[in-house]
């Protein structure tokens, strides 16, 4: 079933590449992690990427905000080669790319209101107060958890977290979302509700996403397109459709 | 044993190659702008008040036990009414620099490394970086700092009550007014106490704060990680206060008792 969120879904614009990697390669010691890969994520769109744990997917989307170095390739945001950025070039690119961990991250000594304050004033350098509250404040009415602002995040549920941390993110206003498993350990419900919060956000903020995940239904209400990852490859690639009535058998069984 | 003995050295090289170019990010990161002073300040809070309970108890103790341990041996040799003075010079030279350095090293490295090693699991210095804040300005500088202004107030702090708890344990045997008491002590006390003894508590303090945000901040993934950086914070820290202070020692005694 469709849900609404994705029905007015714009369609990705295929002449512009927002990140663009080729023949890109990290090993941990003797552990190859990433062996080649080649991947394209074109403005607007959603990039869902599958595959079993261990396989290097979010070692491939850690290499787009500088948090891992790849041993050899070339990765692209925004057509800046990243190996080649300066400390403060990596500062203005990351304003553009937000990142929502899988364990969401919120800073545990901080209160909700400031957790979304911290990048407010660091990374803008907002001072005015009136101001940093209203953007807090309509990102956390986006997320749907206006009520709990005061709240410390030990009081806050694994879906409440997640929002928290989809808020901080996109306060920001990020052009590229990367999402590392967004609905893992969380239930049925609340996943399908982070799914389409993802996609409300996203026609909102008018972000380009990747999404790492294992949970099916998430692929299925945000994909436009799907990557499936093998021993540090990717193996497959299409639609959610195509993929699911596909021909082999390694991908086929994800969608089982 | 052949081929770990080179993999042992190598290890030690790489960490301290890791330790001296964290301390260079943490040299560079103070002058930047934007420092944090409202986390600066809570740290402060953290670190200095709400060990004061810890510190002051053990200096009063300190003072307590040293006189009434010292006491015998002086009367023995007619010496007893330069107790007061032996305690103040033993206290504020020595004892109470390193004993309280190693007191913070126990509560306040630990916690910093195990904060620090629990925002790394969790993901938390990595948000911070990717948002494109500093973390290392944030955390780091601002536990550090903290550390060197709070280190040497805690010992004066406990040096004072050191000398409190010295002047009740005196009063046990014997009748000796607080006036007495404390002009004997700090009568033998000089300058070319204090200073050199606040002097080694500021790099005690850097000790501290230096390597439980290292081993917090380089701790490793997995939940036993925390323990362990919790742990080799407090081993480490102490193992730098006991060589910093045979260092300060060999110093002060060349320059400032000659």
């Amino acid at each position: 079933m469709e849900t609404a969120s994705h029905t007015i879904h714009k369609a990705p614009d295929k002449t512009q590449v927002v990140v663009a990697i080729r023949n890109l390669k990290k090993s941990f010691g003797s552990k190859e992690v990433l062996s080649n890969i080649n991947m394209d994520l074109f403005k607007g769109e959603n990039l869902v990427v599958l595959g079993k744990s261990g396989q290097g997917k979010s070692v491939a989307i850690k290499c787009i905000v500088g948090l891992l170095t790849p041993d050899s390739g070339s990765l692209k945001v925004f057509d800046a080669e990243v190996k080649d950025l300066s400390e403060e070039e990596w500062k203005k690119l990351r304003m553009k790319v937000g990142f929502l961990f899988q364990s969401a991250a919120l800073y545990d000594s901080m209160t909700v209101a400031q957790n979304l304050e911290f990048p407010l004033t660091r990374v803008l350098k907002l001072t005015d107060k009136k101001d940093i509250q209203s953007r807090i404040e309509e990102v956390l009415e986006g997320v749907g958890l206006l009520d709990a602002i005061d709240k410390m995040p030990s009081d806050l549920s694994g879906g409440m977290r997640k929002r928290v941390g989809l808020a901080r993110t996109l306060i920001l206003k990020p052009e590229i979302m990367l999402y590392d498993e967004p609905t893992t350990g969380l239930d049925p419900i609340t996943s399908r509700e982070i799914s389409e919060l993802m996609m409300q956000m996203q026609q909102k903020y008018h972000t380009s996403s990747v999404i790492i995940t294992h949970d099916m239904a998430c692929a299925k209400i945000t994909a436009d397109r799907v990557l499936v990852m093998n021993n540090g490859s990717f193996v497959a690639e299409g639609d959610y459709e195509q993929l699911e009535n596909g021909p082999d058998e390694l991908v086929r069984s994800f969608f089982k | 044993m052949n081929t770990s003995t080179p993999a042992f050295f190598t290890r030690q090289f790489s960490a301290t190659g890791n330790q001296i170019a964290f301390m260079g990010t943490f040299f560079r990161n103070i002058f930047r702008t934007g420092f944090e002073w409202n986390e600066f300040l809570r740290q402060c809070y953290i670190i200095g008040v709400k060990s004061l309970s810890l510190v002051g108890i053990t200096g009063f103790i300190l003072g307590f036990v040293l006189t009434l341990q010292s006491e015998p041996t002086m009367k023995a040799f007619g010496a007893e009414s330069f107790v007061p003075s032996m305690v103040a010079i033993s206290v504020i030279r020595e004892i109470g620099p390193v004993i309280i350095a190693l007191i913070c090293a126990g509560k306040i490295a630990s916690s910093i490394g195990a904060e620090l090693g629990s925002m790394k699991v969790s993901e938390q210095i990595d948000a911070m970086e990717v948002s494109g804040a500093n973390p290392i300005q944030y955390l780091v500088v601002t536990r550090i700092l903290a550390c060197i202004i709070m280190i040497p107030l805690l010992t004066l702090m406990a040096d004072a009550l050191a000398l409190t708890g010295g002047f009740a344990a005196s009063n046990i045997n014997n009748n000796m007014t607080a006036t007495l008491y404390f002009n004997k002590a700090f009568g033998a006390v000089t300058f070319s106490d204090l200073i050199p003894a606040v002097t080694k508590t500021i790099f005690f303090g850097f000790a501290i704060g230096f390597v439980g945000c290292y081993k917090g901040y380089n701790s490793d993934r997995g939940t036993e990680s925390v323990g362990v950086a919790a742990n080799s914070a407090v081993v480490s820290a102490s193992l730098w206060i006991i060589v910093l202070d045979a260092i300060a020692v060999q110093l002060t005694s060349v320059f400032a008792y000659n």
